[in-house]
């Protein structure tokens, strides 16, 4: 019984002491979740003031990151807020910075060049973007120079426009079996290919709207073994451009993690469509496509919006074919910044170094959301 | 062998008996009766009558040799129906069957597909069921004609007799576009469904080219399909430009039958246009 009393005092004494401690000199991390300094209060090195500018934006203490700018004096707190979250709306608005890297370009005495890759976390999966700091000393301490990019000012216009828009109504539930309803949109496959990978089985191919009205659409994909009993299902979710136009086509990319191509007899392919109001706009053009060569094999270019409103969520999606025109494999990135009228937009989506030999052409699509309208 | 059959047999018509004497002496009532239409039923004694038929349940006190005259509009759903006369001596009991009306009044059609391309051999299907007035299907072969009307050409009509309640059948889209009028008619009653005939791929798709403020400016002629019908505005019509190193694309909707776009300008860039599955023309800047 003693024993049990003074285990209980010593634990409440430990656990005194503990509070007492963590109060007194508490760690920088548990200073900064709390609200108080940020992570490094001393930026002694370059690379550490980099780290503090990476952590505070982290935490989405702009003050505090703009305070701890070289050249705050060239931009204001606003600009330089709207600079890491976009100037209007976007998934970069939305993106929250998961982690950060700092990789050292060079350093003198008073003044270094670092890499600082941000990797942001959004609704539609990880994004990448970097930027290259010059990092000088000020006194004891370094101090970050942000090298901001401005956003293009679209000078104030007005344009016109007189895009189709289909608006749908449906039979109502009350109404007789044989009542007449709108039919759903029709589409085909114009191409399949299933390829064999590391990662699995990926089924590849084409989605035509045939119809005249505008088509959601999806594919999904059953691969059948040899003695014809179904092995997997799997849909398209990313890969695909949902929203179809009359006669539009769309890349679509159907991943079956861990099958092996040899195991499969046949496939069975299932388009849906349904059918959905639309706007036949806004006009996204692509420029300067290109396919880049092993190493770091990538498709690049830029999007235009040509239209007079501003698209918050831009899709592209990469089809890449071989000399034979078979479609060997489709590549997606989302833009993260919105995409102002008449200004162009950059891409830059990797492809796998070992398809990168084969390709011979290639086919971009764009597809585009709009906050303030709906689907565009 | 025989012993047993005679006694099989003798089984078989004494349990049968009760009915019959019930039938032929105590209830008399026609074998089939009209949907709606008024009956009468006679009773060798006094007691409670019962009609069980499919949804519907009546009672009614009959007299001996008073028919009881039941008023049009009592039964009104087909079907098989039983009726029972409850007295004091014990219950008799009569099937009898109630067909539906012979005149149509009610049709179910369905047209499929409410929209589909011009020049489409049987393309268009249409399946009715006929209806009495009060929703018996009416399974008695009954003449229906189909009509499909275009904006242009000549109605073309099928007639078709009902089999077990149901007809269909099949019509061909002519060659030019428009709303169509698909209807079905079964005696007095038709019923009329929209089918829209809409243009169908392009047909010879070219483009002009020329230089703009932004670079060149790809415009398509007028977008037809092969019968002349103007293709539908908002259908995707893609452009690109191939140059050295790198393409130009983008996918512009038919606006008042054309669509353009702006491309910048490459010495020696291929143009070239197309509609889905319809490649159009190329073009070579040279300038």
């Amino acid at each position: 019984m003693k024993a049990g009393y003074l285990l209980a005092v010593i634990l409440i004494a430990v656990t005194i002491g503990l509070v007492a401690i963590g109060t007194l000199y508490p760690v920088s991390t548990a200073v900064a979740y709390a609200g108080g300094e940020g992570l490094f209060t001393s930026s002694s090195t370059p690379d550490q003031a980099v780290r503090h500018l990476a952590d505070e934006i982290r935490l989405r203490q702009w003050n505090r990151a703009y305070e701890s700018l070289a050249n705050k004096s060239d931009f204001t707190q606003d600009q330089f807020f709207h600079d890491l979250t976009g100037y209007y709306p976007s998934l970069r608005t939305y993106a929250t910075l998961q982690s950060f890297g700092v990789f050292p370009l060079h350093a003198s005495q008073d003044n270094a060049d670092v890499r600082l890759e941000l990797h942001w976390s959004n609704v539609v999966g990880p994004a990448t973007s970097e930027r290259t700091l010059h990092v000088v000393k000020t006194g004891s301490d370094w101090k970050v120079q942000w090298p901001l990019v401005k956003e293009p000012v679209v000078q104030p216009q007005v344009i016109s426009q007189d895009y189709l828009r289909w608006d749908v109504i449906f039979r109502g539930p009350g109404d007789d079996w044989g009542t007449q309803n709108v039919d759903s949109p029709h589409v085909s496959i114009v191409d399949m290919h299933p390829v064999q990978r590391a990662e699995g089985v990926v089924v590849l191919g084409e989605l035509l709207n045939q119809d005249v009205v505008p088509a959601y659409v999806t594919v999904s994909a059953t691969l059948i073994s040899k003695d014809h009993s179904p092995i997997a299902t799997e849909s398209c979710f990313d890969e695909i451009s949902h929203l179809l136009l009359p006669k539009q086509v769309t890349p679509f990319r159907i991943n079956f993690p861990n099958q092996e191509l040899s195991n499969v007899g046949s496939i069975r392919m299932s388009p849906f469509s349904s059918l959905v109001s639309g706007a036949a706009g806004p006009v996204i053009a692509i420029d300067n496509e290109k396919i880049n060569p092993a190493p770091d094999a990538s498709l690049t270019g830029q999007v235009v919006n040509q239209s007079g409103k501003v698209i918050n969520v831009a899709h592209v999606l990469g089809t890449l074919y071989d000399g034979s025109g078979n479609v060997i494999w489709v590549v997606d990135q989302y833009i993260s910044r919105a995409l102002l009228p008449e200004t162009p937009r950059s891409f830059n989506i990797p492809i796998p170094e070992d398809l990168a030999r084969k390709v011979a052409s290639q086919r971009t699509v764009v597809s585009s959301f709009s906050f303030a309208r709906g689907t565009a | 062998m025989t012993t047993r059959l005679l006694f099989l047999a003798a089984v078989i018509v004494f349990a049968a008996l009760p009915a019959a004497l019930a039938q032929d002496a105590g209830l008399t009532l026609p074998k089939t009766v009209q949907a709606g239409q008024s009956f009468a039923v006679s009773s060798s004694g006094n007691g409670t009558l019962y009609i069980i038929g499919p949804g519907q349940v009546l009672k009614k006190s009959v007299r001996l040799r008073e028919p009881l005259q039941l008023p049009a509009g009592s039964l009104v759903n087909a079907g098989h129906y039983l009726a029972i006369l409850a007295s004091d001596s014990g219950s008799q009991s009569a099937t009898f069957d109630v067909l539906p009306s012979q005149n149509p009044a009610r049709i179910s059609f369905l047209a499929e597909p409410s929209r589909l391309p011009v020049d489409l051999s049987d393309g268009v299907a249409g399946a009715v069921y006929v209806f009495d007035r009060f929703g018996n299907l009416i399974v008695n072969p009954t003449p229906v004609s189909f009509e499909l009307s275009v904006p242009s050409g000549t109605p073309q009509q099928h007639s078709v007799v009902t089999k077990y309640g149901a007809a269909w059948t099949k019509m061909s889209t002519t060659a030019h576009e428009g709303i169509g009028s698909f209807v079905a008619r079964a005696g007095d009653v038709s019923v009329s469904r929209s089918v829209y005939q809409v243009a169908g791929d392009p047909c010879r798709l070219t483009m002009t080219v020329q230089p703009s403020r932004q670079g060149l400016q790809l415009q398509t002629d007028p977008v037809r399909d092969c019968s002349g019908n103007p293709v539908p505005d908002g259908t995707i019509v893609s452009f690109s430009e191939s140059y050295d190193g790198g393409i130009s694309t983008a996918d512009v909707p038919l606006k008042h039958g054309i669509a353009k776009v702006d491309l910048p300008a490459h010495r020696g860039g291929l143009l070239s246009v197309a509609s889905g599955v319809v490649l159009g023309n190329q073009i070579r800047w040279e300038k």
